[in-house]
């Protein structure tokens, strides 16, 4: 198997910080807007640099979603900024109707998404946000898996002419993937070529992925893993591909099993080729408070999870 | 032709009723409460035309309806301004029209520049536009219509809020204050209270005059220009009547979304004069 280098932990985020800052200076249309949390978005860059085209809009998130659409109509092209559930369940009505059935261009970054938020606990945690948004008509919704990653897909998320929800953690994660790569929305990224079982991974699971692949390849069981950075549209030409190739399908993901991206694939497969599935996921509970580790590990979203739910065909 | 504001009025209140009864369906008394001011800012007040309109706003005036559910009269409006046939008002909320229930974006009416229907959303919408003009250096004005009981939404508020620390003086809002909703009076329903104290608290320079005298709408408009560029973002209180027009739709909220029978539609027409022609069913 491929050797997957960690570069250093860093948070996704940043990546987002480093992404935004890039298109400040590349891209004049490019505006950002926060609802009182600069710092936790790191948009502080961009906000020095471009102090015209920032605005703090406060603790405010349905006015900001509607002032990014009006940026929008005038041909601007507005990320709006907070933390993952205040930017999708919060906001979900302003959402569908100014921005999705408005076909208004504005990015939506969210970050703090899942249970890896950690010691703020349950109120923050949000698990539902990508099964919000990636029900609205028109949404773009992508969940990208290290710093490299979510930084190309910022500077994609700008080239891209509608809606997008983009999908960040809190915590540091490995660095891994390439720093000069360019994202493509709705393109499946293979990581590793197996023909036993396929593991779908997004976010934060893929890191836990690339270890369990590793593991049951010493077992003697060859994994098919494909990073889905962009839930919403899903490559479900590369997810039926690696379906039939293997037959038994796991799926990896920071969010509940309800309305997330293993029950996208489940929709995808039973109307395709039908594949015995397992998903990695949470079931129907809220988090708590903890470490972030701590809790992949307690609530079933680690490598040893994925190592188990494979080898449970 | 040219025709008095009073008779463009009377022909838009025919159209709004002959819509909602054709449909059997929609909005009428909010949509009649609001006819004379909009009647004005499409005519007289607004830098636009049907040919050089945009959905962008780019070097026109832009209006935000946010109380999308009085659609009749913004399209009723658009329609006998120009902005596409008078005959489309036929398939108002029919199966496959551009005049949906509520205003769309998707089905490409011109004049519609943003979806209203769940209510709030739209003055913060303007806010938007209205930084953007101010962005990109261009000197029109962005005007946003609210009903007097979405006020009761909370993101009017925050809306209020950042309107006044963005000193978005380049915007004209306004309230339909016809002091009706679905379930009754405004008083009674929410405690709405004093509209003027609650924006001047939260940093607006407030106007009020009355929504169904052409000459106190004219003299309304002109003391909004004059405060714009000030700092300060503007709101003009109309005072109006729900179902102003027809003396059985005045004044309740009954008509709020509720469409006439044939043989009241008939009673209302004799009430309304026909000026421009009505449209064909």
């Amino acid at each position: 198997m491929k050797e997957f280098v960690d570069t250093g932990k860093k948070d996704t985020r940043s990546g987002f910080g480093a992404g935004l800052a890039e298109l400040g200076n590349t891209n004049p249309k490019v505006l950002a807007l926060t609802a009182d949390l600069k710092g936790s978005l790191k948009m502080d860059q961009f906000a020095a640099e471009h102090p015209e085209r920032f605005f703090e809009v406060g603790i405010a998130e349905a006015n900001m979603v509607g002032m990014a659409a009006g940026m929008a109509i005038a041909g601007y092209i507005p990320f709006i900024g907070t933390f993952a559930n205040f930017a999708s369940a919060r906001v979900l009505d302003q959402v569908r109707q100014s921005v999705c059935y408005s076909q208004t261009n504005v990015k939506i970054a969210a970050s703090h998404a899942g249970i890896t938020l950690g010691e703020d606990g349950a109120t923050h945690q949000t698990l539902e946000d990508m099964g919000l948004m990636r029900m609205l008509p028109g949404m773009v919704v992508i969940n990208p898996c290290d710093y490299n990653q979510t930084k190309a897909a910022t500077i994609a998320a700008a080239a891209w002419n509608g809606p997008v929800y983009l999908r960040f953690g809190r915590p540091g994660v490995p660095n891994f993937t390439p720093a000069d790569q360019a994202f493509e929305i709705g393109k499946a990224i293979k990581l590793n070529d197996g023909a036993d079982v396929t593991v779908f991974a997004t976010g934060h699971l893929v890191w836990e992925a690339i270890q369990a692949a590793r593991i049951l390849e010493e077992k003697g069981v060859g994994v098919d893993l494909i990073d889905i950075a962009t839930i919403k549209p899903l490559d479900k030409e590369a997810v039926i591909a690696s379906a039939r190739k293997t037959g038994k399908v796991v799926v990896a993901e920071e969010h509940l099993v309800a309305g997330g991206l293993g029950e996208e694939i489940a929709g995808v497969l039973a109307a395709a080729c039908p594949t015995p599935m397992r998903f990695v996921a949470i079931d129907n509970q809220f988090g708590q408070s903890g470490k972030p580790a701590e809790l992949m590990a307690a609530y079933g979203l680690d490598a040893a999870h994925i190592v188990e739910a494979a080898l449970s065909f | 032709m040219n025709y008095t504001l009073p008779q463009i009025a009377s022909q838009v209140r025919r159209d709004i009723v002959r819509m909602v009864t054709a449909a059997a369906s929609g909005h009428p008394g909010g949509s009649m409460s609001a006819t004379d001011v909009l009647t004005y800012l499409f005519f007289k007040e607004m830098n636009v035309t049907p040919e050089n309109w945009r959905r962008s706003g780019e070097g026109i005036d832009q209006f935000f309806l946010s109380a999308g559910h009085i659609s009749p009269v913004l399209y009723s409006l658009l329609a006998r301004r120009g902005y596409f046939p008078v005959a489309e008002l036929a398939t108002f909320r029919r199966f496959g029209s551009r005049l949906q229930g509520h205003p769309s974006v998707d089905k490409g009416l011109p004049g519609v520049n943003q979806a209203a229907g769940s209510l709030g959303q739209g003055l913060s919408v303007a806010i938007g536009a209205a930084l953007a003009k101010k962005l990109s250096g261009d000197p029109n004005t962005v005007y946003v219509l609210i009903g007097d009981g979405e006020s009761e939404e909370g993101q009017i508020w925050e809306a209020a809020m950042s309107a006044a620390h963005y000193k978005v003086d380049n915007l004209i809002a306004m309230t339909d204050w016809n002091h009706q909703q679905i379930d009754g009076t405004t008083e009674d329903v929410a405690g709405l209270g004093d509209l003027r104290a609650k924006w001047e608290a939260f940093g607006w320079t407030v106007i009020e005059a009355d929504g169904h005298d052409f000459t106190a709408i004219e003299q309304g408009f002109a003391e909004a220009n004059r405060r714009k560029g000030l700092g300060r973002p503007v709101m003009i209180l109309w005072h109006t009547d729900m179902g102003h027009g027809v003396d059985f739709m005045a004044g309740t909220c009954k008509w709020h979304g509720k469409n006439p029978s044939a043989d009241q539609c008939a009673e209302a027409m004799k009430q309304l004069e026909e000026t421009m022609g009505d449209f064909a069913l």
